[in-house]
């Protein structure tokens, strides 16, 4: 199946800011290049993008916790 | 006689400062409180501190952000001041007030000065009343014809400020009559959107200055005073690099008379504490920008040139004691420089670079200092800052601490995450550099030169 891994090292966030809404949720349809979260590093963000098309099934990391690089954040089918 | 009562201070910050803090508070008598997030469980400052207290997770705003949290760690602790640091609560006005309203004692000025100074428009009143010349300007201004006549008194180039901004937002640089009209009805929009008000001032645009800045301490007993000046030219995007004092070539005249402004503006609100008054500096003309009501990343370059331990100062005002010294024990000895390591990649746009610090190894030797919150094996986070460590030297004279900073710059060795390091070393070898009096655009003007070399 399908992943998606962050680029870089940092923090994954789910939501644009803590009082909006996730950008995707489990269970939604995406498209290649749709913004599925942030990832911080030191007050950088930077997005993440879907780097495939289909239905987001998992999300690997949990909201505001450490990625690598590289590090698998959600799975799609 | 009974023992004087022992003071605790709680440090509401993490890193190198918190490490600095708490050494400041260990060697008069205090005992130290550290906080810290699950990242940093295992940090340096928690080894140091006499306690340690778990204030939340990870991200900054969920504990040291969360002014809940800090303060009840305080009160759990049976702490009797809370020392801010920099940066995160340090001048946030509510943290102030909500350490006094919880029986404690803030280190730092108060609730009210902090605020009056976050403010802009009201720190440029408070400077004019006390006869600190502040950037020529306009009142808010309502539409394109009362731009057009500020436009006419302060003259070009000149930058559209929105009032409710901050932070660097909301600006806009003009250099000409032709563009005024449409860069106001553009500022008024972004500042719209972005403020919910589109209320607009402008501002001359000083270009090609120096950034020269004051250190002042004030106490309980209404002493307010200075510890000379500090060079913050340096910068990139508006933050420092490295910093360096005193400032290289400054007059006397001009150097008595900066100081001299940022003792009166400070007196004015009655400042206690350690502070910064930021100047612009433009030949021998200087204008007041902003006040910082904390203690600085650089600090450190003051206390070298005074012999002063400006972190002891602050404890000892917040205990309501006088300053150790008076103004005329305050003299200049030498020159200092202080460099920011970043874990930050400078040839990659510096990019943060989080990582463990698999060795660091800190230069020493006469004349130098390194202030860090690190040891060999520690982790830079991704959460918080990059600064790694502070590397600071001093010397007799600017020569001998330019030489002491090659070799101590030299010395460290960082591996694990990509740092400033080695920036700092074309830094110090640049001629430009060296031969002082740099401005704030300098860094950028350098590193675009260069861009064009690496390309032609």
């Amino acid at each position: 199946m399908p992943t998606i891994p962050s680029p870089l090292p940092g923090v994954f966030y789910r939501r644009p800011s803590p009082d909006q809404d996730t950008y995707v949720s489990e269970g939604d349809q995406i498209t290649e290049g749709q913004t599925i979260g942030l990832i911080e590093v030191m007050k950088n963000f930077t997005e993440l993008k879907a780097t495939a098309a289909g239905t987001v099934t998992e999300f690997l990391v949990d909201d505001e916790s450490e990625v690598s690089v590289g590090q698998d954040v959600a799975v799609l089918e | 006689m009974s023992a004087a009562p022992t003071r605790r201070v709680l440090v509401a910050n993490r890193g190198e400062i918190a490490v600095r803090v708490i050494r400041a508070a260990h060697s008069c008598g205090w005992e130290a409180v550290a906080v810290h997030s699950d990242a940093d469980a295992g940090s340096r400052w928690v080894a140091l501190a006499d306690e340690a207290r778990h204030i939340g997770p990870s991200p900054a705003r969920r504990s040291y952000l969360d002014i809940d949290a800090v303060v009840q760690a305080a009160l759990d602790s049976g702490c009797t001041h809370v020392h801010p640091g920099y940066g995160f609560l340090a001048e946030r006005p509510e943290f102030a007030r909500r350490v006094r309203e919880a029986g404690l004692v803030f280190v730092g000025p108060s609730a009210e000065v902090i605020e009056s100074m976050g403010d802009k428009a009201s720190a440029r009143r408070t400077a004019e009343e006390a006869g600190v010349p502040v950037v020529p300007g306009s009142g808010v201004v309502a539409d394109p014809a009362g731009a057009r006549a500020a436009a006419a008194d302060i003259g070009y180039p000149l930058l559209i400020k929105a009032a409710a901004g901050g932070g660097g937002r909301g600006i806009r640089v003009v250099r000409a009559d032709d563009e005024l009209e449409g860069a106001v009805s553009t500022a008024q929009a972004e500042a719209s959107a972005a403020f919910g008000d589109g209320s607009l001032y402008l501002e001359r645009s000083i270009e090609g200055a120096r950034h020269i800045e004051v250190q002042v301490v004030g106490d309980t007993h209404g002493n307010v005073v200075h510890f000379f000046e500090r060079d913050c030219s340096v910068q990139r995007r508006r933050q420092k690099l490295l910093e360096e004092a005193p400032a290289p070539g400054l007059s006397t005249t001009l150097r008595d008379e900066i100081t001299g402004a940022a003792v009166r503006l400070a007196a004015e609100v009655g400042y206690q504490g350690a502070g910064t008054v930021e100047f612009l500096v433009e030949g021998e003309r200087f204008y007041f920008i902003e006040m910082n009501t904390r203690i600085q990343v650089e600090h450190p370059i003051t206390e070298m040139v005074t012999g002063t331990d400006l972190v002891v100062e602050q404890l000892r005002v917040a205990a309501g004691e006088p300053l150790s010294v008076s103004q005329g024990e305050i003299t200049l000895q030498g020159v200092a420089l202080e460099f920011r390591i970043n874990a930050e990649d400078p040839q990659q746009d510096f990019f943060p670079s989080p990582g463990e610090l698999t060795r660091f190894d800190p230069p020493n030797g006469p004349g130098v200092r390194v202030d860090s919150g690190f040891v060999s094996g520690g982790r830079i986070v991704p959460y918080y800052d990059s600064l790694v460590a502070k590397v600071v030297v001093h010397g007799r004279d600017r020569e001998e601490a330019l030489a002491r900073a090659t070799q101590a710059l030299t010395e460290l060795t960082v591996d694990g995450v990509v740092t400033t390091r080695d920036l700092h070393l074309s830094l110090v070898a640049d001629e430009e550099f060296r031969a002082g009096g740099v401005t704030t655009t300098w860094f950028e003007e350098r590193s675009t030169a260069s861009d064009r070399s690496a390309e032609g």
